[in-house]
């Protein structure tokens, strides 16, 4: 019939544990994250992401065991990101098991990265993800910045020529956080993922703020998202894949119900 | 039985390898996976799946870049009449060419070019990432027992071009993405999915299984 919007559960994962940060600070553990992706699998996610927050680089390893643990066990499509800085980082991650892999901070620091990248892999694997905040005032046209460290670094560069950008360098999909939202539970910043959505021709992947299901809805209809991702409503079952999914058809967006 | 899963540094191999382990241990299969870049085990293989992400002349260069595979391959498909699936860029190198990026030959199983979807909708994305329902076409064997049509079962798809067939008699099914887009070939002994069976959960599992039954 037609291509179904995706609901994306997003674990972040340290040292090889979930956690989901408030505003990227004050991290809760929620759980072995084999475990959460059977269960969404089971639950029907549409896809699954594992973003990898580790800082030592003494556990870094711990993504490929996980990445690998999941992929023996869950047949859905899984999108890896976190510390990727080298075309070595993603080919191990593709033979454990990810079809994706996201590249953030590599991107705003080297862009021609995600050039190569997309050349060897094929840009339906890149996804490069972009935090941006609002850095407009009041009264003045919305403007978007790029920031990187977990949000607390300006780079001074605008979010949606980036992602313009990173769209032609080879990103085949693009993971739009807002930075300002992110763990508010206050939905989408609508009008960020819009903008971008309606500027690239790649799919855009909504992210940062869910709190109700409503957000997912709005996230497609208003913000021209085709997957709206969200961590801790799920992780912390107020709302399940299936009700989401199920809200989501409820208001007229096409999902796979099956 | 053994299966041949040709290793050509191409794709996401663990996870095709681990959906076909998965579906003989299901179906109590006596059936062996073997993940390989040796022509040799591939020229004697009961059966013969071809991976394949990227572009398709990084594919087939990737594939000419193993000494022997294509003769292998040739040789036990052409001539031994083993079945075979191409999965993704698996899928379009069947094909009589690909014009992505260049003009790259196939395998000239299936004629027909691959190329770039232009959906009649411009809203319409490109990568088309994600789940949609198949138009079935004609029966096959792949999809005894799957449910097809705007009502059934999903299939998950990751691409930008598709395989425009020549031969009617050689699409079995469609997807509808601003117009109807290649998903699944056929021809005798081969036999192609634009999608990923083995990221499509219900679907996938149904397909594989029915690949490892298939005697054509």
């Amino acid at each position: 019939m037609t291509l179904k919007a995706r609901v994306i559960p997003c674990l972040d994962v340290k040292d090889g544990r979930v956690v989901k940060g408030i505003n990227f600070v004050d991290l809760i553990d929620a759980g072995d994250p084999v475990e959460s992706a059977k269960a969404y699998d089971a639950a029907g996610a549409d896809e699954l992401c594992f973003l990898d927050i580790t800082a030592s680089s003494d556990n870094r390893d711990t993504i490929f065991d996980v990445v690998a643990r999941t992929a023996d066990h869950c047949f859905m499509p899984l999108t890896v990101g976190g510390g990727i800085r080298q075309i070595a980082d993603i080919r191990k991650l593709l033979l454990a098991g990810a079809d994706k892999v996201s590249i953030n901070s590599a991107a705003v620091k080297n862009p021609d990265f995600v050039a190569e990248a997309a050349d060897k892999f094929g840009n339906q694997c890149i996804v490069v993800s972009i935090d941006a905040k609002k850095v407009s005032g009041v009264g003045e046209n919305d403007r978007w910045e790029i920031f990187t460290h977990g949000g607390r670094q300006p780079t001074g560069i605008d979010a949606v020529e980036f992602a313009q950008r990173m769209v032609k360098l080879g990103a085949g999909e693009l993971l739009v956080t807002s930075m300002d939202r992110d763990g508010t539970k206050s939905g989408y910043d609508i009008a960020l993922t819009r903008t971008i959505a309606d500027s690239v021709r790649v799919p855009v992947i909504a992210s940062g703020g869910v709190g109700t299901l409503d957000d997912l809805v709005a996230g497609v209809r208003d913000a021209h998202a085709t997957a709206v991702l969200a961590a801790s409503i799920f992780h912390f079952g107020i709302y399940s894949i299936g009700q989401a999914k199920r809200y989501m058809a409820d208001h007229g967006i096409a999902m796979r119900l099956d | 039985m053994r299966v041949a899963i040709i290793d050509y540094g191409s794709g996401n191999l663990r996870s095709a390898t681990k959906a076909f382990e998965r579906a003989v241990r299901e179906a109590g299969l006596n059936a062996e996976i073997e993940l390989t870049d040796r022509p040799d085990r591939v020229a004697s293989a009961d059966r013969i799946v071809l991976p394949g992400v990227g572009a398709y002349a990084d594919c087939r260069r990737g594939l000419d870049a193993v000494d022997g595979m294509h003769e292998a391959l040739t040789e036990a498909v052409e001539k031994t009449a083993r079945p075979f699936l191409g999965i993704c860029v698996g899928m379009q190198l069947m094909s009589s060419r690909g014009l992505e990026k260049t003009t790259t030959k196939g395998f000239g199983w299936i004629k027909g070019d691959v190329i770039e979807m232009m959906p009649s909708d411009p809203d319409l994305k490109i990568p088309q990432i994600g789940w949609n329902t198949l138009d079935l076409h004609q029966p096959h064997p792949l999809f005894d027992g799957i449910k097809t049509g705007p009502d059934g079962l999903h299939a998950y798809f990751v691409h930008s071009y598709h395989l425009a067939v020549e031969n009617p008699d050689e699409l079995v099914a469609t997807t509808s993405y601003g117009g109807a887009m290649t998903a699944f070939v056929a021809k005798d002994n081969t036999a192609g999915a634009q999608f990923h069976p083995e990221k499509s959960q219900t679907l996938g599992l149904a397909l594989i299984t029915n690949f490892l039954h298939w005697t054509p």
